[in-house]
């Protein structure tokens, strides 16, 4: 009886720490897939040309109309989603800080709206675009995106601001500031690494996002210069480029996946660096 | 107080009010809005044709939603019979057996995996999913396959759902007192039977609420499972043949739904469908967790 | 008990002190407050006068409800939905408990400190500016006199001088506490409310504290809750002793500490020792 009980309890032990370490694993064999394939086919008229005639037949030219075109999209959405969802996410700390259960029912909400596919944010901004008599194009796909990251930006910088100490707003209050100026001098400062956190976790999100684009920003080899051009993006590219049968193209669409996501990392990355050297002006 | 800093503060007080009923609105203008659109498909067909008829000829104007539901449903369910073991051994390794110094690794590596885009999942399925499948896998069974198939989706669909399900678990068996597992420790229980009985069992609507949402989330995803997945009406059990879900059949038809009368109506409703069928799995899920953190 | 009679004995009786705090006119009134939360009374029927430029002190056993009192003060009991206040407190003649006007400069004319500090997540230098620069002050030098005059008034100006920029939180406990004293003195305050600000610091820091507070009363009213049966001999003019949410015994500490009436008080001084 106790043999097997231990050979129960060695079985799943070994069994978990598999699986764990296969996580890790299956990331490093994507990455590494990603890279390896990727490597041979940049160059840096991929980085840095458009898509000349003929491009998608294995032609001149590059993807940079796409990189700037995520990149447009990402900032402006990540913008629309910041100035809406910071002080929504403060507003939600500060001022319903005595409702604790409307505080969990509006935090409730939106996780549920978090869980909604990007797909369905890119049908509905279709939707929204036709009404409103708009054509596929850089602020449509903008606003469809900032929707999508919304949820996101504010129950991210939200974590962070519910554990800020009761104190610390007490303290802020009673040295006579405003409920606001306690939001936005004394708490965003604080939960000022949350927000970091938020806005490149929004950007990430963002700038990988192709199925709410597909509809809504459209398509272009130009670099957008106005608000209602068609705008290329980077998931985009590598979706198209890798339907076509000529290798070429495909090879430069793994090019371009290699470059989507080293961006992806670099944000990562940066968001762990930020998180870490802000915490310092902030009590523990 | 001074004017200025009156004026300041109501403007930044209200505005703060605004941003946040902004969000509220939100869900009920995406819903209203894609059911404005789906009207038109909805006065010529009933619902119940809709969803459960498996004609789909749109240039027919025969809108049988059917197949492509359970197409999603399929490639859903293997995915989440793929991604339940890794989460929620993992979960439990890393919250019960594993050293900090392992957490400290994972905690970046499922921050990494849950932020690529789905279209590097997508590449990821092409290059080594479906040639394995393709090549590999069906010869070996006896059978012939492309490799864009119902099994690819679901494999690549677990790898991206894996850390999503696995955050939540993680998040909740932390949660487990300490003194609960210790105690069942001390009655003589090995450190698994400690873990099968107190981190198992107590926390079983955490755990199903976790994979639910999962489940969620891999039922609408679209781009990475387009990909890979084949994109035709299948119709048949064997996971080997593709299949083709309700978020590939809206985001593959997007460029023609404006040519052909009532499409687009019927691509809306296919929105609409999933939108309402997402948002009720989350509501549940996400209640049963929130109840179980209130304990 | 008898430990205890003599350390007052030891404390000579001012007997000017008794006939100062006959004469002053009190700062803060309090007349039928109640509070209840949910279902419990936590303050039954609180009346009291709190005398200026003295310390009072505020007794008793854990959960009597001394912190709630001072937060009613403060207004800060807004930030708790369950609990309903009613009554009235009255500054210098006017009620601040049934108003929701310029609650901003209602608290401005109270200095709070908490329990543990909470310096703003801001440099030592503007968290003791942060209140001076809300009212609207914006002239450096002016901002820097007066951060350095109470920095100095709470004995950190020499600890801190050379590095004013660096953040609050890297200062140790008891200096954070202090600070934390700067920045409420800086909005210029009459009254100090003092929640247990010692019991979280070593005995150096709190004797420094206990010091400042001497010193500042000639300038403030100072209200200090504690639970240190000690302290509140050292440093009190005048005791309020609460249990289970009202006041049992209040008077000056000679009479009170000597010759405690009810059974109650009885009991927690021959605890407290």
């Amino acid at each position: 009886m106790k043999y097997r009980k231990r050979f129960e309890e060695l079985f799943f032990k070994i069994i978990s720490a598999l699986m764990t370490y296969a996580l890790i694993a299956v990331l490093v064999f994507i990455i590494g897939v990603i890279f390896y394939k990727g490597i041979s086919a940049l160059s840096w008229d991929i980085l840095l040309k458009t898509p000349k005639g003929g491009y998608y037949y294995g032609g001149e030219g590059g993807v940079l109309n796409a990189i700037i075109g995520s990149l447009y999209i990402a900032s402006g959405a990540t913008f629309i989603a910041m100035i809406i969802g910071m002080p929504a996410a403060l507003y939600l700390n500060v001022y319903l800080m005595r409702y604790k259960r409307t505080q969990n029912t509006i935090r409730f909400l939106l996780d549920t709206l978090w869980g909604i596919p990007s797909i369905v944010y890119g049908a509905f901004g279709f939707a929204m675009m036709l009404f409103l008599g708009m054509n596929a194009s850089l602020l449509a796909g903008i606003i469809t995106v900032s929707l999508l990251v919304l949820p996101i930006m504010v129950r991210t910088f939200d974590e962070i601001l519910s554990t800020i100490p009761k104190g610390l707003m007490e303290a802020s209050l009673a040295l006579g500031s405003t409920r606001c100026e306690t939001a936005y001098k004394i708490m965003l400062k604080q939960g000022f690494q949350g927000f970091i956190t938020a806005v490149l976790l929004c950007f990430g999100r963002a700038i990988g996002d192709a199925a709410s684009v597909l509809f809504t920003a459209g398509y272009s080899d130009q670099i957008p210069v106005n608000l209602d051009e068609p705008a290329a993006t980077l998931p985009l590219a590598i979706f198209f480029q890798l339907s076509s049968p000529i290798p070429e193209v495909r090879e430069r669409a793994f090019a371009s996946a290699l470059i989507l996501t080293t961006i992806i990392l670099v944000i990562s990355l940066s968001a762990r660096l930020f998180s870490m050297r802000f915490s310092q002006t902030n009590i523990r | 107080m001074e004017l200025r800093r009156r004026i300041v503060d109501s403007f930044n007080g209200k505005w703060m009010l605004i941003s946040l009923i902004i969000l509220f609105i939100l869900p009920l203008v995406i819903g209203t809005g894609l059911y404005l659109k789906s009207i038109p498909l909805l006065e010529h067909h009933s619902l119940r044709q809709l969803v459960f008829s498996t004609n789909w000829a749109p240039s027919r104007s025969s809108f049988g939603f059917w197949s492509f539901i359970s197409g999603s449903l399929y490639v859903t369910l293997i995915s989440f019979l793929l991604s339940l073991p890794f989460c929620l051994f993992a979960a439990i390794y890393l919250t019960q057996f594993s050293s900090r110094f392992l957490l400290r690794i994972m905690h970046p590596v499922i921050d990494i995996l849950s932020g690529l885009p789905s279209v590097i999942y997508g590449v990821w399925g092409i290059l080594i999913v479906v040639p394995f499948i393709g090549d590999y896998l069906a010869p070996a069974l006896g059978t012939t396959s492309t490799g864009y198939s119902v099994l690819a989706g679901g494999s690549v669909l677990a790898v991206m759902c894996i850390p999503y399900s696995l955050n939540m678990l993680i998040e909740i068996f932390r949660t487990v007192p300490c003194g609960l597992r210790e105690a069942s420790l001390s009655l003589g229980a090995t450190s698994w039977e400690a873990v099968k009985h107190v981190v198992i069992r107590g926390n079983y609507p955490g755990i199903i609420a976790a994979f639910g949402l999962g489940i969620a989330k891999a039922f609408g995803e679209t781009i990475a499972v387009m990909m890979v997945v084949g994109n035709v009406v299948s119709n048949s059990f064997n996971p080997l043949d593709p299949a083709y879900p309700l978020p590939a059949l809206i985001a593959n038809n997007y460029g023609e739904m404006l040519s052909i009368p009532l499409y687009d109506s019927a691509l809306m409703f296919a929105a609409l469908v999933l939108f309402i069928i997402i948002v009720i799995i989350n509501l549940i899920f996400r209640f049963l967790i929130h109840k179980t953190r209130k304990k | 008990m008898s430990i205890l009679l003599q350390e007052i004995r030891k404390q000579p009786i001012e007997t000017s002190s008794i006939t100062v705090t006959k004469n002053l006119t009190p700062v803060l009134r309090m007349e039928n407050l109640h509070v209840y939360a949910d279902h419990l009374h936590i303050l039954n029927d609180v009346n009291l006068l709190i005398p200026r430029n003295q310390i009072t002190v505020l007794l008793g056993p854990s959960g009597c409800g001394k912190t709630t009192l001072l937060k009613c003060i403060n207004k800060l009991t807004d930030l708790y939905k369950e609990l309903k206040v009613s009554g009235r407190i009255f500054i210098d003649d006017k009620d601040i408990l049934n108003t929701s006007k310029n609650v901003p400069d209602i608290r401005r004319k109270m200095g709070l400190l908490s329990q543990r500090p909470y310096p703003l997540p801001l440099s030592i230098f503007k968290n003791v500016a942060y209140g001076i620069k809300l009212k609207g002050v914006r002239d450096k030098k002016l901002l820097a006199f007066n951060v350095e005059k109470h920095l100095r008034e709470v004995g950190l100006w020499e600890e801190v001088k050379n590095r004013l920029n660096e953040p609050a939180s890297c200062l140790s406990i008891g200096q954070q506490q202090r600070l934390c004293l700067a920045r409420g003195l800086a909005v210029k305050p009459t009254i100090i409310l003092a929640d247990e600000p010692t019991s979280a610091l070593d005995p150096k820091s709190s004797n420094i504290i206990e010091r400042s507070f001497g010193e500042l009363k000639k300038n403030y009213t100072i209200i200090l809750v504690t639970h240190s049966l000690r302290q509140a001999m050292r440093m009190a003019d005048y005791v309020v002793f609460m249990s289970e949410g009202s006041i049992v015994e209040q008077g000056l500490p000679e009479i009170l500490f000597n010759r405690p009436e009810t059974a109650q008080l009885r009991d927690y001084l021959k605890e407290g020792c």
